[in-house]
């Protein structure tokens, strides 16, 4: 059946059943007003979320009042990576513990870190934007829509230039697919051309953005993909 | 024992999928695997039985207490509530029931609206997690005696799930050592229904010492480190 739902036999589904067909989601979260925006950004562990979290706060502090909840196993390093790196107050960061299930805590039972945004909104009532970062998983992990008004699928050249090929929901249904670290590519032996062209053909046309942060430390193409997301009401 | 009615509602309400954010609490499996006292599925059978007579107790008698005060309608939620807390010396307890609380009111709100759920938070704020249990059994027509199974089973249930995420035990182990607690479990919900409409300050007060101090320990000792539970 093609994406747009029509139907050989003269009628139409609202949605298509064909697990080949990377249709986007038709159910939009509903628009509450004065929430923050949510932007979940998942990926394997070692993929580079943390730093591209860094990257948003600093590329988009200045103007966007933005807060982070971080899933990741948490110690006062990676509290003194956001402190050292001088973009976020700690008050503005909440950790969440997953209870060994990254997944399940953005997927399948995200009590945890409805609370963590709540937390940050009571603490920062004018909250713009609440990016949250993921614990590294597989993947298969993404956010619920429950959770995450956007998210990204952060994935890096050092993990291996097929990892785009494999799919999963993480690749293929992200709002947008980061393919990181590109500036390894020529040392792990990943053949950038070919690792950009699947995630085009897995994605159909969701966009694919490649990134160094040692060559761009500020990841100006995604902060600029988040600030046009921030642009649109939510549900439109 | 009595017949289990609108039986749905106690599945879900006891089942590990319930979105309420129960699987990021290990009920002190965490600090007790890190201090080496829970390494085994033994241990593990010695745990969960300490855990279901002390906190599961407490927690089933006020689950089902709730039940009944919210069928009945005549109720001080804050002195319930309070008797709760005087019953739960550490605060990280406290605190961690509370968390729970709140993640119940949560998906109940969806799964089971009910005026005395609103009163409920209304009065008390983050209401401990055995109360929002007991009103939403109400709510869903069902009766003291099954929240009071339902608060007995999760009282166990979770530590034990984490104990095989924690500790890699073999989760077949794991689950016929849970199981072994069935008679266990019955007695208590018997009892706590059996006692369900007394006044809150009557309301029976087990303690546990251990598990209060490993409570507190996880909450000391892991400021500093990983923690992969919440409590």
């Amino acid at each position: 059946m093609p994406p747009d739902g029509h139907h050989p036999h003269g009628h139409r589904h609202p949605v298509s059943f064909d697990p080949t067909v990377t249709d986007h989601d038709r159910h939009e979260p509903t628009p509450l007003p004065g929430r923050p925006f949510r932007l979940g950004i998942g990926g394997p562990v070692g993929s580079g979320k943390t730093a591209l979290t860094a990257a948003l706060c600093r590329a988009l502090g200045p103007d966007v009042n933005l807060a982070v909840v971080t899933n990741d196993i948490y110690t006062t390093e990676d509290a003194d990576f956001l402190r050292a790196a001088g973009v976020l107050d700690p008050d503005r960061v909440e950790a969440v513990q997953t209870g060994a299930c990254p997944h399940t805590a953005i997927r399948d039972d995200i009590t945890a870190n409805l609370d963590a945004a709540e937390r940050l909104q009571e603490r920062h009532p004018d909250l713009e934007l609440i990016i949250i970062e993921s614990g590294g998983d597989n993947l298969t992990a993404v956010f619920s829509r429950g959770l995450a008004d956007r998210q990204i699928f952060v994935v890096d050249v050092a993990g291996g230039d097929k990892v785009p090929r494999k799919g999963g929901p993480g690749v293929t249904t992200a709002d947008l697919l980061v393919i990181n670290k590109v500036d390894l590519a020529e040392h792990v032996g990943a053949d950038m051309t070919v690792m950009v062209a699947d995630a085009h053909r897995m994605r159909g046309d969701r966009p694919v953005t490649t990134q160094s942060l040692t060559r761009t430390p500020d990841a100006p193409d995604v902060a600029g993909w988040v600030r046009q997301q921030l642009a649109v009401p939510l549900g439109v | 024992m009595p017949t289990i009615r609108n039986g749905l509602a106690v599945l879900a309400l006891a089942d590990a999928r319930l979105p309420n954010g129960g699987h990021v609490h290990s009920g002190g499996v965490e600090q007790a695997a890190a201090s080496g006292l829970v390494t085994t599925v033994e241990d593990l059978r010695e745990f969960l039985y300490g855990r279901l007579r002390s906190a599961g107790f407490t927690s089933a008698v006020f689950a089902a207490a709730a039940t009944h005060a919210a069928a009945n309608g005549e109720v001080d939620w804050l002195v319930l509530d309070a008797e709760l807390d005087a019953r739960t010396p550490s605060p990280a307890q406290r605190e961690a029931s509370r968390a729970q609380g709140r993640g119940l009111v949560r998906a109940g709100r969806a799964a089971w609206p009910s005026p005395a759920l609103d009163t409920l938070v209304a009065v008390t704020g983050r209401p401990h997690h055995p109360l929002v249990l007991g009103v939403l059994a109400a709510a869903a027509g069902t009766e003291p005696w099954a929240a009071a199974l339902v608060a007995g089973y999760q009282s166990v249930s979770g530590p034990s799930s984490a104990a095989v995420r924690l500790l890699g035990l073999d989760p077949f182990a794991a689950n016929a050592v849970l199981v072994d607690l069935s008679g266990e479990l019955d007695r208590l919900a018997d009892t706590a229904a059996a006692l369900a409409h007394l006044p809150p300050g009557d309301l029976p007060a087990p303690g546990s010492p251990a598990l209060d101090l490993l409570a507190e320990a996880h909450h000391h000792h892991h400021r500093e480190e990983v923690r992969l539970f919440a409590s």
